[in-house]
This record gives structure tokens, C-alpha cells and sequence, in this order.
């Protein structure tokens, strides 16, 4: 990773290549991650998306993008990026498009589709070995139609649907682990707050034929319950506490790309989101919090 | 030219392969996998110039299908029954995509319970997506009508996908003599698909299937894909009059057999069509005058083709193989619908027949012609039927019979 062309925070884009104006909520950690990835990605991509949030970003008769795009259905967004991406080698080896007409062909898909309908179509477009990226905005729950619960729902996490004082009972399921099941080309935690982690994973997975994963995790002030003036600064706490943990699969192996050696402890992450304050008042959880604390610890421990 | 004995399903594959498709995303299920095994083999073998991906489900095959026909190349695709109800959320999608691409659908009872012979439930349930539904009798007829849906469905009055069915068991694995057409003369018919403004482009950015706002532009777009539908029905006259031209072979929507003096007319779609025009024989050797009018082309709906077959007949009795579960025949509503107002409408009985590969034998044609003529001095439609017989009643009461002996001679039952 350490060999792209993004050295220093300095080395970043300035293109800015999405437009504003979206229709998606002030602080949105998801487009905040988009944006970021665009700009390294280029305008010659087509964003196949999967029902979500960010499919309001194209309403007719607007985009912010300067690319192609190309919505789906919930479920089968790889799909469309097999079509896509086979139709274009098709054209090309056929000599009915120069290739320079070439696009890249990337997902983009919320966790609602891809922690749960969308895994069969990823599970099988991986593999077939298809050519794309996978990139999934998670934040953590339904949260187009008003945060339901999900299979990325952390554990305690307070939804619209579990929204008694335990807050969603199940534990968060690892889609990277999944991904790196299928030996993928390439895998890559990442978050918008980390900008030239972010900008390094994309640019590595850009350089590499197959399918590749980029998971940016994705804080959401509406789903979440936090100011939206907090967006980065619950990204850094989300990295620092340990709790999304920075890595990347490459040839076979995970490597964290940021290893918090004196990690902060999960409750700063926590007691800053609406989704978590029944584990703070009116009374502390204490069991809860330190079995949060604890999952993090095993994870870590585990690395260490 | 030649006649070479071939399966409807590998009539179906012909199409495909004279189309010179460029992309076959594929899944297997029954009885639709002997299409694209030969396709499969034909690609292997180099004897066709394309790709084909097994996708893990129709709903994928849907999507990859309609993505890839929208990038701007020619794609066809096949399913039967469970797997074209798997795909229905694309299905209707990918037609508002207005990307051209052929599916065949061998026709396939639906569950539960579960089955693998046809009637027409499955296909129905694409009636109202958006694309084309042609409706094949005879292994001929789904190679031609192959060719003639990427003429119509690609022609940019029309850019819609399209459906050609034909009913399991009875057609897919039939042999029959087919004439397949010169490569040659079909790439002069159906020449290269030309993408015109659909396709992805790194010089030609394009948004495709987009998000809304409010029931304007929806409408509009709804509007304008059922607009396309109805222009398809005019195209296809112009396609077909060019097919017989070059192939001599004429496809009108709606296929008359010996209907033009007949007082009473069946109305049947599909391959069992075949059966009904051996009774349509059978009955004018004793004197009756009994025809057979045929829908080809189901959607676009042919209303006023059918009008012209029908319209002066005393009586037409359709023959839905299909039920939609409590109204009764789907085009015999659909008949209804097209005739009525008219003062010189035949009277409509609807008789449900054919599900799950039901058989209907020639003296149940003969009982249905002598109900519909029975209708038509009484002036009035009677009751719709659903065929079946006493043997077949007994059979079931057998089989009944069995189960509870079977269940009876449980231990817990025993005890």
C-alpha cells in the first residue's frame, strides 16, 4: 500500500470530482467516504448501486457524478457490474469500442445489501472472479428507511426496531472476514475520517484486476443520533478506540494499516451517540459496556 | 431447404445462434437446461462468438442480462417457472432500462405444489412487466419467433426486451422438423444491434435507471415503456412482412385456423393449441363449423386482430392454461375486456385446462365445442369449467386412499 502515488496528506486530490447539493443528510459519514474514494477512483467509473441511501443521489433529472451510473435493485448489484464489466470486455474484444471507452466498474451498495440480500450475488461475483470493487457504505442499519436493525448492527446499538433498553442483541457481522474467505484479490477496511488510508486502499485496488472489497465504515448523525459537526471526530474514535479496525488483505494476508497502540477506551466512542445513551442514563450498563470493551480487547488481542 | 429434427429447446438455442448473440448469462433449471448446454457447446466449440456467464440465480441472470443490454451488446437469456418468478423484480427493472435482450421461457407450472410439467402461470406473471411476450406452438415457431423478438424489441421505436415461451415437456423436449435459416440470410433480417444512445462510455457518461420524484416524472416514464409496448405491434406486422419475404414463412399475431366461417372458435395459446386444431379437424369431418384463433403475441395485447378473428362468431370458448387463483382464466378476462361494447361479440365460455401438463384429449375439445355452441342459442356465457374427469377424480381419491393408509400405519397411530 505504502506504494501509491499518496505519500502525505498534501498528496490527495484536489479535484473534487462529486457534486454537491445531494440529497443525502448534513454529516453523512457514508458520502464523506464516497467523495473521498471518487476523486482517486476517476471520472471513468460506473457506480452500479444497490438500493440505499446513496441511491438518492441520482434523481432525475441530476447527478453528482461525472461518471456513469447505474442503479439495481437491492439484491443484485454485482450482478449489474458482472453485465457491465462483460458487455464493455465484450465491446472491446470485439473491437466495437476503442479501449480507452473502458470504465471501471465498482458496487455501491449500503450493508443492509451487502451484510444480508446482496451476499449470495457478492459471494458468487467473487467466485466467478469478476473485475470490480465492492464498496460498501456501512452504517450500520437500514438507514434509507429510518435505522432498522441490520446484520452490521453492533451489539447494544439502539434501532428503530430494537429500541428497548438492550438496543440490537446480535453482534456484528464480519463481512470482511467473509470477503477474505473467498481469497479475494484485495480487501480493505477503511473510513472517510482517514482520508489517506482511504486514498492509499483505493488506489491499490484500483491497480489490480478481480474482485476487490473496500468496507468504510460510515457514521450516520440521522441513524446514529450524533451532531453532524462530530462526523470526524467520531471516525477518529471509531479507529482509535479500536473498534474499526484499519487493515487491509493483500496476497493472502491482513495487515492493519493503523495499529491505535494506546487505544482510547470504547466508552469515548460510544457515549457520544444517541444510539448508545441507555448504556449511560440513567444508570450505566456496566455489563454491557465492559462486554463491549471486551469483544474489542479479544479482537485486538488476537492481532497483537 | 432442409429440415433438421430438433427439439423446441434446441430451437430456442438456433435463435440465439443466428442472432449471433454476444452474451448468454445463464442458470440451470428444469426444463429450460438443455438451452443453454447447447449453447454452452456451440460457444466451446467455436461455432458461436460469445460469452456466457452462469450467474447463481435468475434474479442475478435478470439483472446481468438487462446490465449488459444496456452497455450495448446482444444478449439472450432463457428460464422456466420458479426461476422467472426468482427474477421478477428484474424482470419488470431491466424493462424499464429499455434494454433490448431476448429470454426464452419454457413454460413450467408454478408451486406448490411443486412440478415440472407446464401451463402458463409463470410467463403470466411477466404479463404486465414491460416486455414482449410471444407465445411459440411449434419448434419452428421459437426459432423464428427468437428472431423475429431482437427484430421488434430492438427496433428504437420499440427498445424493449421481450419473452418467447414455449411449454415445457411438450415442446422443449419434442422433436420436430424445423427449418433452420442461412446465417447468411438472417444476419441480412436481424443485422449487428445498434446501441444508439444506450451504452456505458468513458467518453459518454450515462445515468441510467435513476431515482424519481413524485408521480409526474414516474408517470411519464411508465407511459412512455407502454407507449414503446404498443408500438411493437405495428413493427412486428412490418418485421414479419420481411421475415415472410425472406424466409417465407408468416407470423401474424394472431394465428386463424380454419376460423373464417366458424361458428365457434377455441382460443388457446401455446403448443396444446396444436391438439385444438386436430379437433377443429376432426370436428369439420363431422360437418361442424369449429376453427382455432391463436394468439402469437400476448403483449403487446393484438385487441384489434383479435377482434377481427372473433367478432361475428357465435361462440369462443378459450381455453386458459393458466388460473389466476380466484377470477379464473387470464385470457379469457382479457377477451372479455377486448370485446366488449361490441354488438356482434361471439358469446365467451372459459374452460381451464392443461395445468401442470394436464392433458387435454380430443373429446374434451369435442364437449367444449357442443358447451360454447350450447351458450350461444341460450344467449347467455355459462359457468366457467375447470376440466377434469372422473377417471382423474377416482385417481386422486386412489391416491388419497394410500396416504391414509400409509399415515394409519404410523407407530404413534398404531399405538
Amino acid at each position: 500500500m505504502s506504494d501509491t502515488r499518496f505519500g502525505r496528506i498534501q498528496d490527495l486530490p484536489s479535484t473534487h470530482l462529486l457534486g454537491g447539493g445531494t440529497a443525502t443528510c448534513a454529516g453523512c459519514g457514508g458520502l464523506q467516504a464516497v467523495h473521498e474514494a471518487y476523486d482517486v477512483l476517476g471520472e471513468n467509473t460506473i457506480f452500479v448501486n444497490a438500493a440505499g441511501c446513496m441511491t438518492l443521489l441520482s434523481i432525475y433529472p441530476f447527478t453528482p457524478f461525472r461518471g456513469s451510473w447505474l442503479y439495481t435493485s437491492m439484491a443484485s448489484a454485482p450482478a449489474g457490474a458482472q453485465g457491465v464489466r462483460d458487455a464493455l470486455d465484450i465491446l472491446v474484444a470485439k473491437g466495437r469500442i476503442p479501449p480507452e471507452e473502458d470504465l471501471n466498474v465498482v458496487v455501491l451498495t449500503g450493508d443492509g445489501a451487502a451484510y444480508g440480500m446482496g451476499l449470495s450475488a457478492t459471494s458468487c461475483a467473487i467466485d466467478r472472479g469478476l473485475d470490480f470493487t465492492y464498496f460498501c457504505y456501512d452504517n450500520e442499519g437500514y438507514a434509507n428507511t429510518g435505522q432498522q436493525t441490520s446484520a452490521a448492527t453492533p451489539r447494544a446499538a439502539r434501532t428503530a426496531t430494537d429500541a428497548g433498553g438492550a438496543g440490537a442483541p446480535g453482534r456484528k457481522k464480519d463481512l470482511f472476514g467473509i470477503w477474505i474467505a473467498h481469497r479475494p484479490v484485495y480487501a480493505a477496511t477503511v473510513i472517510g475520517s482517514e482520508p489517506l488510508d482511504l486514498a492509499r486502499k483505493i488506489e491499490t485496488a484500483r491497480g489490480i484486476r478481480g474482485p476487490k472489497l473496500i468496507l468504510a465504515l460510515a457514521p450516520c448523525p440521522t441513524g446514529w443520533n450524533f451532531d453532524p459537526a462530530r462526523l470526524v471526530e467520531i471516525g477518529r474514535l471509531a479507529v482509535s478506540s479500536g473498534v474499526w479496525p484499519l487493515k487491509e488483505y493483500v496476497a493472502g494476508r491482513v495487515v492493519h494499516t493503523k495499529l491505535p497502540r494506546h487505544r482510547v477506551p470504547v466508552e469515548e466512542y460510544l457515549k457520544l451517540q444517541g444510539r448508545f445513551r441507555h448504556l449511560f442514563e440513567p444508570q450505566r450498563n456496566e455489563e454491557l459496556l465492559a462486554e463491549i470493551q471486551a469483544d474489542v480487547d479479544a479482537y485486538w488481542a488476537d492481532v497483537e | 431447404m432442409s429440415r433438421t429434427l430438433i427439439t423446441g429447446n434446441a430451437a430456442a438455442a438456433w435463435a440465439a445462434r443466428l442472432a449471433r448473440v454476444d452474451y448468454v448469462p445463464a442458470f440451470p433449471i428444469t426444463p429450460q437446461t438443455e438451452i443453454i448446454e447447447t449453447i454452452a457447446g456451440w460457444i466451446e466449440a467455436g461455432a458461436l462468438d460469445a460469452r456466457m456467464v452462469t450467474l447463481e440465480s435468475e434474479h442475478s441472470m435478470v439483472t446481468a442480462a438487462g446490465a449488459a443490454a444496456a452497455t450495448g451488446v446482444r444478449v439472450f437469456t432463457a428460464t422456466s417457472s420458479q426461476g422467472l418468478l426468482y427474477g421478477l423484480e428484474m424482470i419488470y427493472t431491466v424493462a424499464g432500462w429499455r434494454a433490448p435482450f431476448v429470454l426464452v421461457n419454457v413454460s413450467r407450472g408454478l408451486a406448490a405444489p411443486v412440478t415440472l410439467e407446464p401451463d402458463h402461470n409463470d410467463v403470466l406473471a411477466a404479463r404486465d412487466s414491460g416486455f414482449l411476450q410471444l407465445h411459440a406452438a411449434t419448434a419452428q415457431e421459437v426459432l423464428d419467433l427468437g428472431l423475429l423478438a431482437y427484430r421488434v424489441g430492438e427496433d428504437e421505436r420499440v427498445r424493449l426486451p421481450a419473452i418467447v415461451n414455449l411449454d415445457g415437456f411438450y415442446l422443449s423436449f419434442t422433436r420436430e422438423p424445423v427449418r433452420i435459416p442461412d446465417p447468411a440470410e438472417v444476419d441480412g433480417f436481424l443485422p449487428p444491434f445498434e446501441s444508439g444512445g444506450l451504452g456505458f462510455r468513458a467518453s459518454r457518461p450515462v445515468s441510467e435507471a435513476v431515482a424519481v420524484l413524485g408521480g409526474g416524472p414516474y408517470s411519464y416514464f411508465r407511459y412512455e415503456i407502454h407507449a414503446a409496448a404498443r408500438n411493437a405491434l405495428g413493427v412486428f406486422e412490418e418485421a414479419a412482412a420481411d421475415f415472410e419475404a425472406r424466409f417465407g414463412r408468416r407470423y401474424a399475431p394472431v394465428e386463424t385456423y380454419r376460423a373464417d366461417d366458424a361458428e365457434v372458435v377455441f382460443v388457446m395459446m401455446g403448443c396444446f393449441a396444436t391438439k385444438a386444431k386436430a379437433a377443429v379437424d376432426q370436428l369439420r369431418d363431422a360437418g361442424q363449423a369449429v376453427g382455432l384463433v391463436r394468439p402469437r403475441m400476448l403483449r403487446p395485447f393484438p385487441g384489434e386482430a383479435l377482434r377481427t378473428a372473433l367478432r361475428g362468431r357465435r361462440a369462443a370458448a378459450v381455453i386458459d392454461q393458466n388460473l389466476s387463483l380466484g377470477f379464473g382464466g387470464v385470457l379469457y378476462g382479457e377477451l372479455a375486456a377486448n370485446l366488449c361494447g361490441l354488438s356482434d361479440a361471439p358469446i365467451l365460455a372459459s374452460f381451464i385446462g392443461g395445468l401442470g401438463g394436464r392433458d387435454i384429449p380430443p373429446s374434451e375439445f369435442y364437449a367444449i365445442a357442443e358447451a360454447a355452441r350450447d351458450a350461444a342459442d341460450a344467449g347467455a356465457p355459462p359457468e366457467p369449467r375447470l376440466l377434469y374427469t372422473d377417471a382423474e377424480l377416482r385417481e386422486m381419491r386412489r391416491l388419497q386412499g394410500i396416504a391414509a393408509a400409509e399415515r394409519s400405519e404410523r407407530p404413534e397411530a398404531r399405538r
